[in-house]
């Protein structure tokens, strides 16, 4: 299991635990813990509706990918730490880190 | 006016199924989709993208699909309004419904189905205060009819494809074409980037990198356009129009104003028939809600055959329904 906090829009905090053995993602988790995710397409990096900025971890996350970065350019807004929630693995590289939710559509 | 038996408001996969389960009971269908083109999500997100869950179907492209389901329709002469957003249902003394878009395109039917999906795909705005001010008033989302933009100042935003396809064409058709990007380079097509720059060093069109839009000028109607670039310093362009581009996102829109039960943004409905909680209206696919719920295309097309049954009472009141197999029956065009 791996422990590591969620921001809401409002800005309210809350720390999440999720198996790291499931090859979950964190837009899945995100969604499994009520969180106002869309993720109109499902996960395939295709719709930007899982925008989440990292706020602390980005070191071990690392940056967004090709394909991430192909559907955030389309935003009206996204940033250095941005990533899309459906293409990070929930694994050991998370715990600690501080994942804040983004965008207007979620 | 367009008088049709059953009004589907949502033209992906299952309001096109739904098509088919129509007409193998005679009841015909006019289908309604903000999208310009018919499959939904599978057309507009996921095309080429293959999906492995259609029954009969190992794989197949998402687009494939939606192609394969207008042939299978096609016997049954479904009529579409495209492009178009359904913002009211009236319902009429006799129990029927009035569906009028956002266009004031009106649809007369006995029955309602809504197959939106996740609803409306609506596009992402910026952040721009006083930004509806000037909706409509020189801040458009869409390029409906390009002669609007005949001889007239137009910025555009953004840096996918459709900034750069709109920027190719408009370069053609206004006096003056800008294009805003907030990056260094473009990640859309690299042939229309290539193109765009051409056209940038030919002076056909202004290419201003490293920039977002800050602030909207004008008494209202759009007058300018003020930039900001990546170190702070501001410019001011004088503009006739600016159109953003940043993508659609859906939006469960006026469907919320309907009257029906919604949960989390679906519409809650009875497994017996996916009825929603008014008469004549019912919910398939993505959209609806209810114990159980998968969100698959495969469900979506069980939930239009059952649904459609259902609403044959109210097509023709007078009529026992009896129920028919293809194999027995085969597919009775209109």
């Amino acid at each position: 299991m791996v422990k590591f906090t969620v921001e809401d829009h409002e800005g309210i905090r809350q720390e999440i635990e999720a198996p790291d053995d499931m090859g979950l993602s964190l837009m899945e988790i995100l969604k499994a813990s009520e969180y106002p995710v869309l993720a109109t397409c499902g996960g395939m990096a295709l719709c930007a509706t899982c925008h989440v900025e990292i706020l602390e971890g980005q070191d071990e996350l690392g940056e967004a990918t090709d394909a991430e970065l192909d559907q955030l350019e389309n935003l009206p807004e996204y940033f250095p730490t941005s990533r899309l929630a459906c293409q990070v693995r929930i694994s050991p590289l998370l715990e600690g880190s501080i994942v804040k939710l983004r965008g207007e559509d979620n | 006016m367009i008088t049709t038996d059953i009004c589907i408001i949502g033209a992906g996969p299952v309001g096109l199924f739904a098509v088919f389960e129509a007409g193998l009971l005679k009841m015909r269908c006019h289908l309604i989709d903000y999208l310009p083109q018919v499959g939904g999500q599978l057309s507009e997100i996921y095309p080429q993208k293959p999906i492995y869950d259609i029954p009969g179907y190992p794989e197949i492209k998402a687009q494939d699909l939606v192609d394969n389901l207008m042939d299978q329709i096609k016997p049954f002469k479904p009529t579409f309004t495209l492009g178009e957003r359904v913002d009211h249902l009236a319902k009429q003394e006799d129990g029927s419904f009035m569906v009028t878009t956002n266009d004031k395109t009106k649809v007369h039917a006995q029955v309602i189905v809504i197959a939106g999906g996740l609803g409306v795909f609506e596009p992402r705005k910026p952040a721009l205060e006083n930004l509806d001010h000037f909706e409509g008033n020189g801040v458009t989302y869409m390029v409906k009819n390009p002669e609007t933009f005949r001889n007239k100042k137009v910025m555009l935003a953004g840096g996918g494809d459709s900034a750069l396809d709109w920027a190719i064409y408009l370069s053609n058709v206004a006096e003056r074409v800008t294009l805003v990007h907030r990056n260094e380079t473009f990640r859309g097509a690299p042939d229309s980037a290539a193109k765009v720059y051409d056209l940038a060093n030919n002076g056909k069109i202004d290419l201003i990198l490293s920039a977002n839009l800050k602030e909207l000028g004008g008494n209202g109607k759009l007058k300018s356009v003020k930039l900001e670039g990546k170190s702070k310093e501001e410019i001011t362009i004088d503009t006739d129009y600016l159109i953003p581009l940043f993508g659609l996102s859906p939006k469960l829109g006026p469907i919320a104003d309907w009257g029906l039960n919604i949960d989390r943004n679906a519409i809650e409905v009875d497994t017996r028939d996916y009825s929603t909680g008014v008469d004549r209206i019912f919910a398939i696919g993505d959209i609806n809600t209810y114990p159980g719920k998968l969100k698959l295309i495969l469900c979506g097309f069980h939930e239009a055959a059952i649904m459609m049954h259902a609403a044959f009472k109210y097509v023709y009141p007078d009529q026992k329904l009896s129920f028919k197999y293809t194999t027995v029956n085969g597919v009775n065009s209109f």
